[in-house]
């Protein structure tokens, strides 16, 4: 039986078989590679979940029995998971295929950068304080939010592309949805990824809660995902308010992105205490 | 009468001010980029590290401005009030209106707004009268739509047929703001009637009084909490796996509850929670001391106490044990457990021992008449309890789980008027069915078209 970080590895080079079908799909304006995308996407999604399953089986095997969740690397295969799945969610009931090419392009990268040779992908059994049912729907939901931004900022991006297009109703401009519907799916995803995110701070600040006794800390993981979260806030108020076009609202989903992507990666990168004490 | 004036349009202006959503923008904005500066600059670092780091005139401008511990600073403080006051005022002044939409006497729909909708979708139903239609349409869309309505517009035989969903659900949105209040305020009770400390009790041993976290205090409990066992486990790979007190709450001389302390498995007694925090060894009662004599290699044993002096074989000098460290660090380096005692001559100054566990021959170093060592320590566990009392919690978590409802309520219900229309054509009906919301047009374009397809269905049967 082949080992899930093989089956990774399959579905990463899936995800970029994928992407390069969505990119093709869209320039030469053909609805066989876009097909193809489509039907690339959805095998990578399912190596995705046997690969998640199976490392939670190898966990039971290792006898740690633990929802692979708990380090960089199961994140990142985790991620890639909730992108595919909620984009064919989006591409099945809009029929837009073109914003498959930024959700493959991120599913490709997160899976890629757990598959490089220097990543820990060791299976360790969980210390103490990571043996908690809301850290698991902690990282469920937080990862949910932060596939759905990154479908958002994708469409944003396209938003901004076709808004600046100097011909936006031909060639391939012409083949991104309208601006209209670019602003609704974005707000769409980024209400989802905004509930998702809410919840995973409040199942954050509950496991901490019980694991340290304090809910918040301000510690610079927690600080990064309330900045996040205060930016998203800040988005949603803006389309109460006049003169803010959608152009301000698909820039703002990026730096919300942006934001996202910090408080997974950047964090880590931050002056501790020990660093100088 | 002129002043008056003023003074009403000042508080108008005030009003006006708070009221805006350009300012929540802004507040909101503002709070996200001076939060990070606190992820930028450790908190509540030690000054002299900070000094450090950051050189003298950097250090006292940073430290003026509070950036060492700005989230308890002035104007950090200043920013949360300011969005208080931003949501209330916000909320207060939309909720009037809002409640008279939600409350209306009698619901009252716009024609012209169905019949500009996007998404409307009409048909022709053959020999078929308005008025026939409306018979078989009404009781299915009564039973699907509350607030049905009927009309008959333009007196030309035509009906329309007014429904409604969801009305309730514009609450939503306030009951999110409503929940950013009691965030603050159950964190504005924990920060004025919480505290937090330290408990460490030994196996075996019941404590009432535990330290305080950032003070000197100390604080006793209303109870005893009594440690019957601690146990540490590890995996293979020396990874601790667990960390277990199973202790006893004292009330009276009477055990009133029993409970596994786990990490991630807190006690609440009487408002008091109790958490795993850390663990540690504790000597028990009786050490012994051997003394060994420099010239002679000559050994005595004593048994002693920490507290308890004895006098050196030959009678010319004390020893006593003072202290017990866990883990005491000589010249940087961990030498493990350590007793710390003091050796006082019969004239001249007090030396000094340290008496590390693991390492016996330590004292050989003073050169001294006596080497002095410890043996047969009897070691117990100690678990180390984090106290924390913060009636705020309950209203924090009452917070969060409103903020869900509330956005789920906001994101994903709304508010949906329907519209079914039926005007008489040469040969039949023309049927129309339209539908307007306060969100989520993709929603309410598939609303539209399953109402539709169902009124087909009951159409083309009659
Ligand atoms: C952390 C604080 C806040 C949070 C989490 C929050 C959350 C929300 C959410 C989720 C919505 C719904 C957005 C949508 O319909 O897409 C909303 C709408 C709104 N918020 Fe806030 N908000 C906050 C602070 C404020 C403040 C300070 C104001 C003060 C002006 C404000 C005013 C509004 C208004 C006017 C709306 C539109 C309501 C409507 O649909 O009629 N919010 N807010």
């Amino acid at each position: 039986m082949p080992n899930s970080e093989f089956i990774i590895s399959v579905t990463t080079f899936t995800y970029g078989l994928a992407l390069v079908f969505y990119i093709a799909g869209w320039i030469f304006k053909k609805e066989t590679p876009g097909r193809l995308g489509t039907t690339a996407m959805i095998a990578a999604g399912a190596g995705n979940t046997a690969g998640f399953f199976l490392r939670w089986a190898e966990t039971y095997e290792m006898g740690y029995s633990y929802v692979p969740l708990s380090n960089l690397y199961e994140s990142l295969v985790f991620f890639s998971l909730c992108i595919a799945v909620i984009y064919l969610f989006i591409e099945f009931k809009y029929k837009v295929r073109t914003i498959g090419i930024f959700a493959s392009l991120c599913a490709f990268l997160s899976v890629a950068y757990a598959s490089l040779p220097s990543m820990d992908s060791g299976i360790q059994p969980l210390i103490p304080a990571l043996q908690s049912n809301w850290l698991i729907a902690h990282v469920i939901t937080c990862f949910i939010g932060y596939a759905a931004f990154a479908i958002a900022c994708g469409i944003s991006i396209m938003y901004l592309g076709k808004s600046a297009a100097a011909d936006p109703d031909t060639g391939t401009a012409g083949r991104i949805p309208d601006t209209e519907t670019l602003d609704d799916l974005t707000h769409q995803m980024v209400t989802f990824g905004f509930l998702f995110l809410s919840i995973g701070i409040i199942t954050g600040a509950i496991w901490a809660e019980q694991a340290w006794g304090r809910y918040w800390g301000w510690d610079p993981k927690e600080t990064w995902s309330l900045v996040t979260w205060l930016i998203y806030a800040t988005l949603l108020h803006a389309r109460f308010m006049r003169g803010w076009t959608g152009k301000k609202i698909a820039v703002l989903s990026c730096v919300g992105f942006a934001a996202v992507l910090f408080t997974y990666f950047g964090v880590n990168l931050l002056p501790g205490l020990h660093s100088y004490l | 009468m002129k002043t008056r004036n003023n003074d009403e349009s000042a508080a108008d202006r005030i009003w006006r001010f708070f009221a805006s959503v350009r300012l929540s923008v802004v507040l909101l904005l503002t709070l996200a980029a001076t939060s990070i500066i606190g992820t930028l600059i450790p908190q509540n670092a030690d000054p002299a590290a900070y000094e450090r780091k950051f050189g003298q005139p950097l250090y006292t401008i940073f430290e003026a401005l509070n950036l060492f511990d700005m989230y308890r600073s002035w104007w950090f403080r200043l920013l949360l009030c300011l969005l208080i006051a931003n949501l209330v005022v916000c909320s207060v002044r939309r909720l009037k209106s809002t409640w008279k939409t939600i409350f209306p006497k009698k619901p009252t729909y716009q024609t012209e707004r169905f019949r500009k909708s996007s998404g409307r979708i009409q048909w022709q139903v053959e020999k078929a009268q308005p008025g026939d239609l409306k018979q078989t349409l009404e009781p299915y869309i009564r039973s699907r739509l509350g607030n049905v309505s009927v009309k008959n517009p333009e007196s030309q035989g035509g009906v329309l047929i007014f429904g409604e969903k969801g009305r309730w659900t514009r609450l939503g949105v306030y009951a999110v703001h409503f929940s950013v209040l009691l965030l603050m305020t159950g964190a504005l009770i924990g920060s004025i009637f919480g505290y937090e400390g330290q408990m460490n009790v030994p196996e075996g041993e019941a404590r009432k009084q535990f330290s305080l976290t950032n003070t000197n205090q100390s604080k006793e409990l209303d109870f005893e909490v009594r440690c019957d066992e601690f146990e540490v486990s590890h995996y293979p790979s020396g990874r601790p796996k667990d960390y277990r007190s199973d202790i006893a709450i004292v009330e009276n001389g009477e055990v009133v509850r029993q409970h596994e302390l786990r990490v991630n498995d807190p006690l609440t007694h009487r408002g008091v929670t109790m958490y795993q925090s850390t663990y540690g060894k504790t000597p028990g009662e009786k050490l012994t001391v051997v003394l060994t004599e420099s010239a002679t290699g000559d050994k005595h044993e004593k048994t002693i106490s920490i507290g308890e002096t004895i006098e050196m074989p030959g009678g010319k000098s004390e020893l006593t044990i003072e202290d017990y460290s866990d883990s005491f660090a000589f010249r940087g380096h961990n030498i493990g457990p350590a007793f710390l005692a003091r050796l006082v001559p019969e004239s001249g100054r007090a030396t000094p021992v340290l008496l590390p566990v693991e390492h016996p021959s330590f004292d050989r170093m003073r050169r001294g008449d006596y080497e002095i060592s410890v043996k047969d320590v009897d070691f117990r566990y100690y678990t180390g309890l984090q106290i924390k009392q913060d009636p705020g919690v309950p209203v924090v978590y009452a917070g969060f789980l409103i903020m869900i409802i509330g956005c789920y309520i906001t994101f994903f219900m709304s508010h949906r008027k329907m519209c079914v229309e039926l005007q008489p054509e040469d040969t039949g009906t023309r049927i129309s069915v339209a539908g307007i919301s306060t969100r989520n047009r993709m929603g309410t374009k598939s609303a539209v078209k399953k109402l539709s397809r169902k009124i087909e269905n009951l159409t083309s049967k009659t």
